[in-house]
């Protein structure tokens, strides 16, 4: 089993996904970076559940990738609220409250 | 193989089948007509009294636990008491938004779907023992509650607050699923139960490690404990005052559940790991909420940081739970009282800020000066809010002060009275603002010597007589929820 492969590339992937997140202005940059975080979940239970021997990896994958759109879809549907009343999708710069 | 249908028990599903029957009718009722509109509210809090009916009916059953789906889903006194707490909640917060949603620039019928649809998510977590179950609830009471605090789509503020809210929620909930990869990683298990059972969790792997702290930090923004609450006071004060009421109490007492159920079940023999990580958490929570909350001059901010520090008292059971079956006993105990009391007292003193808002338009704390003047009633309810949350006898929240100090005493460990002097020395620091809003209220003279009363509508009037009752009635008579402690059956870890 070549199972260290899979694992390095998902914590790669999380990486990457967690210094997007922490790092990026744009609000469509930063939900993209959480998608990455969630496709190294996905490589992480698919390479487990095969290692196991188990469907239940790939079903767990399944109900992330679906619950993940419709997360998403909130996600962008704040975004564009975003831009419609601000003109500006930068998540750094709507910090009108403080303290 | 042949395909073996799952064993399904349609009565312990029936309060959220209710739930789901109550949510089709909200949705068939808003697109049938516009007249509709008035009465979307009222089947929402009638569906939600409907489903306590069952929640009752299952509580009085003699069949102690229900467990199905290979004990993924179980139905027990633990899930019950906090379906109970949630559908009561959700109807307070009903109550609560019925006049503030009507009257002002709203969707309504969506609004009210997506509570129903939260809701159904929190009892779902009640029960859940089984990652994939966990997620799939957290996620279903976690999506609408981002477009709730959303919902004024034209409001600068609100629109601050459920982008703040979803951002940190979902990073969460991104973490919290890697560290549940690396969990059935390890044991190759999804169900709660079999992950205790397997012989990898017990080790001392890093991989495992790592694998709890990310689902610990996962929740731990849920219930908004340091240093994962920057999200809260923002959106607690853009949100919608009764959606804020709904985030502070149910959504946070949804957290609490999963990581009860997640960690005293699931991790149970990692309490080397969990317990000085809830040990940290629930110190920092305390001390930098009640710190904050000391300077706010906005009251929802106030409030805001005030749950932020009352997260921290909840949390501290925890961080002993691991040492006995009696240990664990206790602590979900007080944990479960405290968010009973937690949940009447919270959502009682939104419910006064939201009557009061409706004269004052203001949020300011100073707006409440001379509050007894013209509106006796709503300061006296509020004073006895206050109180409770600050932990005075004879009202509620000293009650379940006191269950925490126990819980964390009795198992006689260093941590325990470390933690035990924290909440102590919190105590004293939380009366201080608390006791400002009843100076403010009863000593200051009025703002802008407007002393027209405020009109109350019934239904905010009939959530402040369910809160007041409860943080009143559990006050004097603890021993009602004193029996909740004895939730056996999760403490034994099934």
């Amino acid at each position: 089993m070549l199972l260290n492969q899979f694992l390095l590339l998902a914590a790669v992937l999380f990486s990457i996904g967690v210094y997007g997140v922490l790092a990026r202005r744009n609000g469509v940059l930063v939900l993209m970076s959480i998608e990455l975080i969630l496709n190294a979940v996905n490589i992480n239970l698919v390479a487990f559940g095969a290692y196991h021997g188990t469907v239940s990896g790939q079903v767990f994958a399944l109900f992330v990738i679906a619950v993940a759109a419709a997360e998403v879809g909130v996600g962008l549907a704040i975004v564009l609220l975003l831009y419609r009343n601000r003109q500006s999708i930068a998540v750094d710069e709507v910090s009108s409250m403080k303290g | 193989m042949p395909f073996v249908a799952p064993y399904l028990d349609y009565h312990a599903f029936a309060p959220e089948l209710v739930l789901i029957a109550t949510f089709v009718a909200v949705l068939v009722a808003d697109l049938i007509g516009e007249r509709n509109k008035p009465l979307l509210g009222t089947i929402a809090g009638l569906g939600l009294l409907g489903s306590m009916v069952p929640v009752l009916t299952l509580a009085v059953a003699d069949e102690p636990v229900r467990a199905m789906f290979g004990g993924g889903y179980v139905v027990d006194n633990f899930a019950l008491t906090l379906k109970a707490l949630f559908i009561i909640g959700g109807y307070v917060v009903i109550l609560l938004s019925t006049n503030y949603i009507a009257e002002g620039d709203f969707w309504e019928g969506e609004y009210y779907l997506m509570l129903l649809a939260s809701i159904l998510g929190m009892t779902m977590m009640a029960s859940s023992r089984d990652l994939v179950l966990i997620f799939v609830a957290l996620e279903l009471l976690s999506i609408p509650a981002y477009m709730l605090a959303t919902w004024r789509k034209r409001d600068p503020k609100s629109n601050e607050a459920g982008l703040k809210y979803y951002l940190m929620g979902v990073f969460a909930t991104a973490i919290m699923l890697y560290g549940m990869s690396l969990i059935f990683g390890v044991t190759g298990q999804t169900g709660l139960a079999a992950i205790a059972a397997s012989p990898a969790i017990a080790g001392t792997a890093p991989v495992i490690t790592l694998g709890v702290v990310f689902v610990i930090a996962g929740f731990g923004f849920k219930v908004s404990a340091v240093p994962f609450h920057t999200w809260a006071p923002d959106t607690y004060e853009g949100a919608p005052t009764p959606v804020t009421a709904f985030l502070s109490v149910a959504s946070k007492a949804g957290g609490f559940v999963a990581l009860t159920s997640l960690c005293l079940v699931g991790f149970a023999t990692q309490e080397e790991v969990w317990q000085p990580l809830f040990w940290v958490l629930a110190a920092l929570s305390m001390t930098v909420g009640n710190l904050l909350a000391l300077r706010q001059t906005n009251i929802v901010r106030m409030l805001a940081y005030s749950s932020v520090a009352q997260g921290g008292y909840m949390l501290a059971p925890l961080a002993v739970a691991g040492h006995s079956i009696d240990g664990r006993r206790e602590s979900i105990g007080a944990l479960v009282v405290y968010l009973l009391v937690y949940g009447a007292m919270n959502l009682g003193a939104f419910a006064i800020v939201i009557a009061v808002a409706r004269k004052t338009r203001s949020g300011e704390i100073s707006s409440y000066g001379g509050l007894f003047q013209y509106a006796p009633g709503l300061t006296v309810v509020m004073t006895v809010f206050v109180f409770a949350l600050a932990g005075i006898p004879p009202l509620g929240g000293w009650f379940a002060k006191f269950v925490i100090f126990k819980a964390l005493v009795n198992p006689g460990t260093s941590a325990g009275y470390a933690l035990a002097i924290v909440v102590g020395v919190n105590s004293v620091i939380a009366l201080f603002y608390y006791a400002r809003i009843a100076q403010q209220m009863w000593m200051q003279p009025v703002p802008d010597e407007d002393r027209t009363p405020i009109r109350v509508p019934p239904s905010l009037v009939g959530a402040l007589g369910i809160c007041c009752l409860v943080t009143l009635v559990l006050g004097v008579l603890p021993g009602l929820v004193g029996e909740i402690g004895d939730l056996a059956e999760l403490a034994s870890g099934r």
